[in-house]
């Protein structure tokens, strides 16, 4: 592929903020017809090289080349006319408006009389380029009946319409199904053959493995270097990312106890739910896996008390108990790190030791007053503890990186010591070495005998993770396997509903 | 350097103003920096300073009450009759005032959080009711003639300071201490920064949000007594727009209509910009069919101004 003429040629490119700097002489280039994937820690410079493409920043230092000539990209329309698009990773479409509508957003089809628009035009235009793609999604319905990944798709054909040649998609993995990202990859793919490049930025290594054909690597700003997928191995591109080798990606300390710490019995929510049994020990992780829909999410909730259960019972420590709000199920020992961190999780606008101590106000307050050195001993405690990377308690939260919030949002619950710590996707969209990080707290925990309950979309992270796993399908547990027994095969297969049909495949004898 | 006066200039961005409005109306009229003027100009600022301060609790919470001016007029009006009552007394007057004041809030509160309807039309349906309630219970006339002993909250002062002033101070402090170094105050900025995290994190969220309400119904109604006392007469037709005043005074403060961002400093600097404004005009001599529009254009300016310097 060196042989062929770069479509796009970035050299040089250097970008500092205030104290950092974020982009240090970072070279980078796209052949036509190529998958590129951007790969990095947060805050490794991804984002900022594309927004440097994309015109929303403009270099310090560097030059673009684009088409063999020089360019000068200074805002968004620029790389737009020239043929660059970007997918963010937060989707941009506007949820009222029907699929054309979006398509076309401020370059609606005329009909002659100016400030009129040509529906009939517009949407035959758009399900031209709808079915191009083969995704089978209608352009007259609202966006907002779409699913993220049908969203994504209009995002693709939206790029399409404006006649890019280079597409770049930041993490358009993170919130797909495996299903999903299949058919991501297959439009991906196609493109590819169209002879459109894409630049692909993700965390999930797996997948860049999957459809890139280079693979470039930032780290601190860095150019680390730009080579082949097939001449990589997973390993070699972590130690790139990371710069040193990480000890065990997976280090467990854990042991399971005998005592049952969690049980639930045929829970039912009439929604998502259809009776869910489960049992969780002292010093145990159990992993759950499933698809998205499968009620992980709404099994969570449940039992934490944001969602009601129609049907079942709880049990703690042996002692049946109604959990019918969050602030009862933190008094019950539990603890929820939600699974969109920054929806559910953190309270951006406020500081990392608010982010602390909000569950806890108790221990911070006399009489109802905030003692402020008690706040922040405790924050700094738990900042401590964890390895949270912040200047100091009083920064803002949304300052941190998405691993450094994470871990405080956990530290929120620690706080508060729970005996059972529920945790869903605790590390989407989150770099390899806070992950790791944030994996091996999970084991400490369950080492001092927390029962930590995980539910994960990512299978490499559940097998690895956990001491005991169950996989959900339409609202009931389909499947339990030991850490030794469990396969990618055998879960994907339960949570596809293959099971099925033969009933309920049951192995807790394992346990 | 540069940087410092960025950062200084947007943390006390509304100071700045404020004190170039005061430099500005003192070179343009003698009369305007004297002992006299200024505790005049606190003194008209006390109604609109005492309603701001609820107002600040609920656009915190990124809501917005629009019914202080008709619960002020219904609250003055119920509190004008109870002490014209035989056997009320001064105290017990005013405490069931402001307990139809906290009533009324509450109400307010519960519709938003039980029903979920939006704050914008509760608080405007609660206008409407309130102020009409207000007409009937007069059937339109106002009450006038209130004892002396109920009168000292508008006309009195403790030592040189006008008791109205003074309420109006503590209400402040109060107000202050509880959203700054209490967990009420850490709850409600929580849930205006982002009400589903605060949820999940274990806090009751519609006992905050009704909380809010009752604060501004509470303060409302301590408003329209200062009002009334120093009026002498409870009018049905008190504190029309009232709302939007402090509306005015909180958004000029820098409080956040999303919620989550503000602070009670800002809300008086707020106030007192707009007192300062109106008072110099009127020692300007300015016609008062011109006043709210060089009000309305000075507001603008000064959020302008402040948008700029927090870029």
């Amino acid at each position: 592929m060196s042989d062929t003429l770069p479509l796009l040629k970035m050299e040089r490119i250097s970008k500092s903020y205030p104290g950092v700097q974020a982009l240090e002489a970072v070279d980078f280039d796209v052949v036509p017809g190529e998958i590129h994937a951007l790969v990095g820690e947060n805050g490794a410079g991804k984002s900022t090289l594309m927004k440097i493409l994309t015109g929303a920043q403009l270099p310090d230092s560097g030059r673009i080349i684009w088409k063999n000539q020089p360019v000068n990209i200074t805002s968004p329309g620029d790389a737009q006319a020239l043929g660059i698009s970007m997918i963010h990773q937060e989707l941009s479409l506007i949820p009222h408006l029907t699929v054309g509508q979006n398509i076309f957003l401020g370059r609606e089809i005329g009909s002659g009389i100016p400030g009129f628009i040509n529906w009939k035009k517009l949407y035959r235009a758009a399900q031209e380029l709808l079915d191009r793609l083969n995704v089978g999604i209608d352009a007259r319905t609202e966006v907002r009946f779409l699913s993220i990944a049908q969203q994504q798709m209009v995002e693709v054909v939206k790029a399409l319409s404006l006649n890019a040649d280079l597409i770049a998609m930041d993490e358009p993995t993170s919130a797909l199904t495996d299903r999903e990202t299949d058919i991501l990859f297959r439009v991906m793919r196609s493109l590819k053959a169209e002879g459109v490049s894409l630049i692909f930025i993700s965390h999930r290594l797996e997948e860049v493995f999957e459809i890139s054909d280079r693979i470039t690597t930032l780290r601190d700003g860095i150019f680390v270097g730009t080579k082949e997928a097939a001449t990589l191995t997973e390993a070699q591109v972590v130690n790139m990312m990371v710069g040193r080798e990480l000890g065990e990606l997976y280090p467990k300390t854990n042991r399971v106890r005998q005592e049952v710490v969690l049980q639930i019995t045929n829970l039912q929510d009439n929604k998502e739910l259809h009776g869910v049994d489960l049992t969780l020990h002292k010093g145990e992780i159990l992993g759950i896996a499933g698809l998205v829909g499968a009620g992980r999410t709404a099994l969570a909730e449940t039992l934490f008390g944001i969602r009601r259960a129609v049907a079942g019972e709880i049990k703690i420590d042996g002692r049946p108990v109604r959990v019918n709000s969050p602030g009862k199920a933190i008094k019950l020992g539990m603890g929820l790190v939600p699974e969109d961190r920054k929806l559910q999780g953190v309270f951006l606008n406020m500081a990392v030791k608010d982010n602390i101590f909000i569950s806890a106000m108790k221990q911070v307050t006399t009489w109802g007053f905030i003692n402020i050195n008690k706040a922040n001993r405790l924050a700094k405690t738990f900042v401590k503890k964890l390895g949270v990377r912040t200047p100091n308690v009083g920064q803002r939260i949304r300052n941190l990186s998405g691993g450094n919030q994470q871990k405080v949002v956990i530290a929120r619950w620690l706080t508060l010591n729970p005996h059972i710590l529920i945790l869903d996707e605790p590390t989407r969209g989150i770099d390899i070495g806070a992950k790791a990080e944030i994996h091996g707290l999970m084991s400490d925990l369950a080492a001092e005998g927390m029962g930590v309950l995980m539910i994960s979309s990512e299978l490499p992270e559940v097998l690895n993770v956990s001491d005991r796993i169950l996989v959900m399908h339409e609202g009931r547990v389909t499947a339990e396997f030991s850490r030794d027994e469990a396969t990618q095969d055998k879960i994907m297969l339960a949570a596809t509903g293959g099971l099925d049909q033969g009933g309920m495949l049951n192995e807790n004898e394992h346990v | 350097m540069k940087i410092d006066f960025k950062t200084l200039s947007q943390k006390y961005g509304l100071v700045i103003v404020f004190l170039m409005l005061c430099l500005g109306l003192g070179l343009l009229t003698d009369r305007f920096l004297t002992v006299s003027n200024m505790v005049n100009v606190l003194r008209q600022s006390t109604i609109n300073g005492i309603i701001a301060i609820g107002m600040t609790y609920v656009i915190l919470t990124a809501g917005i009450d629009l019914s202080v001016g008709s619960i002020l007029a219904l609250t003055g009006v119920v509190t004008a009759s109870l002490l014209q009552s035989e056997g009320v007394s001064v105290p017990l007057a005013i405490v069931a005032g402001l307990t139809l004041g906290a009533l009324l809030g509450l109400v307010n509160g519960v519709i938003i959080t039980q029903f979920k309807v939006p704050p914008f039309v509760t608080t405007l349906g609660m206008m409407t009711i309130a102020r009409g309630l207000a007409l009937t219970f007069t059937e339109g006339r106002p009450i006038t003639g209130l004892p002396d002993g109920f009168r000292t909250i508008g006309t009195g002062s403790l030592g040189s300071i006008p008791m109205p002033i003074f309420i109006a101070l503590i209400a402040f402090l109060l107000g202050y201490i509880v959203l700054n170094h209490t967990t009420l105050g850490e709850y409600i900025f929580a849930l205006g920064n982002n009400p589903v995290a605060a949820r999940y994190a274990g806090i009751n969220t519609n006992v905050y949000i009704i909380f809010v309400y009752i604060v501004a119904g509470i303060l409302a109604a301590l408003a329209g007594m200062i009002l009334i006392a120093r009026l002498n007469s409870a009018q049905p037709t008190a504190g029309l727009a009232y709302e939007f005043d402090a509306i005015a005074a909180v958004v000029v403060g820098g409080t956040s209509f999303s919620g989550g961002e503000g602070s009670l400093w800002g809300t008086l600097l707020g106030v007192l910009v707009i007192a300062v404004l109106n008072n110099g005009l009127n020692l300007l001599n300015v016609s008062s069919f011109y006043q709210p529009v060089v009000t309305g254009v000075v507001i603008a300016l000064a959020l302008l101004f402040y948008k700029l310097l927090r870029r």
